[in-house]
Parts: C-alpha cells; sequence; structure tokens
C-alpha cells in the first residue's frame, strides 16, 4: 500500500509541471465567477465543486495536449526546455494518453452537468488545441485571438451554467479575457523574444516590431477594463463594488498610458504584472458580490 | 536600492487589502464629495502597494511619486473637513486644488527650495488637518473617542509622506534604507488606523 502510495505521489510529481497550475487556477477561477455571478437559483456548494473540478480537467487536460503537440519548440526555447516532455522527463505517448484521458473526462463531466455547459467547455478545449496549437500558432501571429477565445471559454461556460443560456454579459464577460490573453502572450513574445525566432514561431513583435506590439497590449488592456465594467453594470455590482472596480481600472488605464508614453520592458511587464492582479481581483470580486 | 522581501509584500498585501475594503465597505453614509475623496485616498494606498509589489522599491524613483503621496493627505482631509467641518469646506477645496497644482508645478518646473517650501505647506496643513480633527472631535463629544484612531493615522500619514517627499526632493531626514525598510510597515499600520477609526466613527 505504502509502495503504491509513494509510486502514484512520484509519478503525480512528474506530471504537476504539465499542469501550468497558475494559468489553470486562473482561468478555473474565471468559470467559477461567470457561474457565481449568475445568482442562480440552483447555485449550492456541490455545483461550485462540480464547476472547479470539471474545469480543472479541462483546462489541465488542453495544457497537457498543448505541451504534447509543441515538445519540439518547447526543446528550442531556453524558457520551456526544462518541461517535462522536452527534457524526456515524461514520453511523449504517456504525455498525449493523459492530456486526452484527463480531457475527456472534464468534457464528459461538463456534459453530463448541463448540455449547454458541456459544449462550451468542449468549444474552449477545441479552439485552445486543435484551432489555435495545431493550425495557427505556427503559421501567424494573429494567432493569439483564437488563444484568447479559448481562455475566454471557462468563464463563458460558468455563466451559460449559472443562466441556462447564452446572455451578454457571459459574452462580455468572455472578451474581458479575450483581450487580457494578449497582454500575457505579447509579454511573453518580447521577454523571449529570441527564444521564440529560434523556434520559428511568428509574434507579433517579429512581425510588427515591439513599439506596434506595445500600443497593442496597451489598447487590449484598456479594453479589457472597459469590458469587465460592462460587465459589471450586467452583474448589478453595489456602489461600494464599482468605487473598487473605478480604482482598480484606474490603476490599469495609468500602467497602460504610462507604458506607451515611456516604452520600456519593465513597465511592460508590469502592466502585464498588473493585468493578471487585475483580472484575479475583478473575479473575485464578481464571486464576493453574490455571497 | 533595497530588495523587497516577503514580508514587505505581505504587509503591502494586507494594507492594500484593507484599503479595498474600507473603499467598498467602511465609507458608506458620508457625504457625496467625501465619499469620493475618500475613494481617492485609499484608493491611492491600494494602488501604491500593488504597484510596490508589483515593481518593487525601484518605482519610488519616479517623479511622479512626490505628487501622487500628496494626493493621499489632501482627498483624505478634504473627506474629513467637507464631512465634520461645514464652515470651511469650500475655503478647504480651494486649498486642496490650489496646494496639488502647485506641488505638481513645482515639482516639475521649479525643483528645488520653492518645491520643498510648496510640498512641506501643503502636507503639513493636510497631515496636521487629518491628526488634530478627529482627535478634537472625539474630545468635544463629537465624534466616539475610536475616531481618534483616523488621528493617530494622520500622524503616520505624515511622517511617511514627509519622508517620501524629502527622500524625493534630494533632502532625506533619515538614510534612504531606513526609509524603505519601514516604508510597509507603515503604510500597513496607517491604513490599518484609519479602518479601525472609521469603524468606530
Amino acid at each position: 500500500m505504502t509502495q503504491l502510495f509513494t509510486a502514484l505521489s512520484r509519478r503525480f510529481r512528474r506530471y504537476l509541471p504539465l499542469f501550468k497550475s497558475l494559468q489553470t487556477g486562473l482561468l478555473v477561477l474565471t468559470g467559477l465567477a461567470g457561474f457565481m455571478s449568475t445568482r442562480c437559483p440552483f447555485m449550492n456548494w456541490q455545483t461550485t465543486l462540480a464547476v472547479a473540478g470539471s474545469l480543472t480537467l479541462a483546462v489541465i487536460g488542453s495544457t497537457i495536449l498543448n505541451m504534447w503537440y509543441d515538445r519540439d519548440i518547447d526543446a528550442k526555447m531556453g524558457r520551456t526546455t526544462a518541461r517535462p516532455i522536452p527534457s524526456g522527463e515524461v514520453s511523449p505517448t504517456e504525455a498525449l494518453i493523459l492530456g486526452l484521458v484527463i480531457s475527456a473526462l472534464g468534457v464528459a463531466w461538463a456534459l453530463s452537468m448541463d448540455v449547454l455547459y458541456g459544449i462550451v467547455v468542449f468549444a474552449g478545449l477545441f479552439f485552445d488545441v486543435v484551432i489555435y496549437t495545431i493550425w495557427l500558432k505556427r503559421r501567424t501571429p494573429w494567432s493569439i485571438l483564437w488563444g484568447g477565445i479559448a481562455g475566454g471559454m471557462p468563464v463563458l461556460a460558468g455563466h451559460a451554467l449559472g443562466s441556462g443560456r447564452i446572455e451578454w454579459v457571459g459574452i462580455v464577460l468572455a472578451l474581458a479575457v479575450v483581450f487580457w490573453i494578449p497582454t500575457h502572450i505579447m509579454t511573453f513574445s518580447m521577454r523571449y523574444y529570441d527564444d521564440y525566432q529560434s523556434a520559428g514561431i511568428p509574434t507579433f513583435p517579429s512581425a510588427y516590431g515591439f513599439a506596434k506590439t506595445r500600443m497593442v497590449i496597451a489598447i487590449s488592456s484598456i479594453l479589457a477594463g472597459a469590458m469587465m465594467a460592462l460587465a459589471a453594470y450586467g452583474v448589478g455590482l453595489t456602489l461600494g463594488y464599482w468605487r473598487l472596480l473605478i480604482v482598480l481600472t484606474g490603476g490599469l488605464l495609468l500602467l497602460a498610458v504610462s507604458s506607451l508614453m515611456r516604452p520600456s520592458e519593465r513597465a511592460n511587464f508590469g502592466l502585464f504584472k498588473y493585468a493578471s492582479l487585475y483580472m484575479l481581483g475583478i473575479m473575485l470580486l464578481l464571486m464576493l458580490v453574490v455571497q | 536600492m533595497k530588495k523587497m522581501s516577503a514580508i514587505d509584500r505581505i504587509l503591502l498585501l494586507l494594507a492594500g487589502l484593507l484599503a479595498a475594503y474600507q473603499i467598498v465597505f467602511g465609507i458608506e453614509g458620508a457625504p457625496a464629495l467625501s465619499i469620493w475623496a475618500y475613494t481617492l485616498a485609499f484608493g491611492t494606498l491600494l494602488l501604491a502597494g500593488l504597484l510596490l509589489i508589483i515593481f518593487g522599491f525601484e518605482i519610488l524613483d519616479n517623479p511622479l511619486v512626490t505628487v501622487v503621496s500628496t494626493m493621499l493627505p489632501l482627498s483624505l482631509s478634504l473627506g474629513l473637513v467637507w464631512e465634520h467641518w461645514p464652515a470651511w469646506r469650500n475655503a478647504y477645496l480651494v486649498f486642496v486644488i490650489v496646494g496639488f497644482i502647485a506641488v505638481a508645478f513645482t515639482r516639475f518646473y521649479r525643483p528645488g527650495k520653492a518645491a520643498v517650501i510648496t510640498l512641506a505647506v501643503v502636507h503639513s496643513v493636510a497631515g496636521l488637518l487629518i491628526f488634530l480633527l478627529p482627535i478634537y472631535m472625539s474630545l468635544r463629544g463629537l465624534a466616539p473617542t475610536g475616531f481618534v484612531f483616523v488621528g493617530i493615522g494622520g500622524a503616520l500619514i505624515g511622517v511617511g509622506g514627509l519622508l517620501l517627499s524629502f527622500l524625493k526632493m534630494g533632502k532625506p531626514v533619515i538614510s534612504r534604507q531606513m526609509i524603505l525598510a519601514i516604508l510597509p510597515l507603515l503604510l500597513l499600520l496607517m491604513t490599518a488606523a484609519y479602518v479601525v477609526g472609521f469603524y468606530l466613527d
């Protein structure tokens, strides 16, 4: 029994870096925020846990499948060579099977809860793995749009489950994530420019230059803030929460404008970090409002 | 430049969370202008905490820090005067606007003695008001005793604001390292004092 436990825990530790726990956690949180912001009548801890569980599996599954497909370029980039597949820690076949099984479990769980919810969760997985990673990532820098759309699916799914349909608030929440994703991907593509070049991945900085990329990052951060404010209106925040939202959005605008006026890598990375904190903060805020 | 430690980050995060709580729950019932003045004050505290966590102490080298660190005492004192001292509302509003413009103008266009004097005057008036008004009101029975905590916060902000501002002016009162070492704790203590003081008001 002890040997089995030790073997399982050793295997889990090997798999852990495949899960991208921070990114997964943030996406699952957006799904929970989408669900809880609907104040649906059947909200209880069992359903909330099921949303968290199904989304976690679906997001981890798609992340592993992405890493499986991108193993060749991961091996060429300094930032990703230590990942489990290029480093030989996990074999490609093992990763593929693991990714498929976890993805299938996540989607099946989601479908068993609600068909619409399951379809949106599956759409997120499909956009992420097939459209973004397999089809477009190596062809065009505009692939990040699809990466963004995939990232917006968890919050849309959660909202669809809570409201029973696709509503404008859910779409706006998803758009907020869609506009946040470029700040994430583009910041990394500037910071690790040489890595992406050596791997032959077309990125915004390589196609349009750093100045234009910084401008796109700033504009998309502003649009993410605007979408969040619109969603907050739809959710029906009280005045106190509105004040907090205004302060946090003010900070985002300040950094976005500052990175445009005094461009530097440091300003950009700061904007990226703040945008991530902003997204986390607003999603938590949407969850708290319904308590 | 001092490197930010994990404890510094935790202290700043706690200060930010307290400020966020105050913005959402802690200022209801005040007149509209006071609410927005308090929102600006606690919003500045919240953003200052977050930006320090993200950029580290290096952000204090930004020329805007002097102006922003003036915004906090000015907006907080304006909220207090507008709420508790109606006779001086308009006069103090004019002082706040003129004072803020003067600090910003001298910081960028007249650095040196004029900037230091302007900053000292504006900070002192705002800081003394935040310090003395709650104590005066508590002693006169116009507010509960616990409101003096806002005054304590005022004393702390006065110290912190002046230390930072003079540091930015290149005339530090104590060493830069010392200021940076106590800054996160000072921010947390001052925010906590405000939250308690407003809660007991």
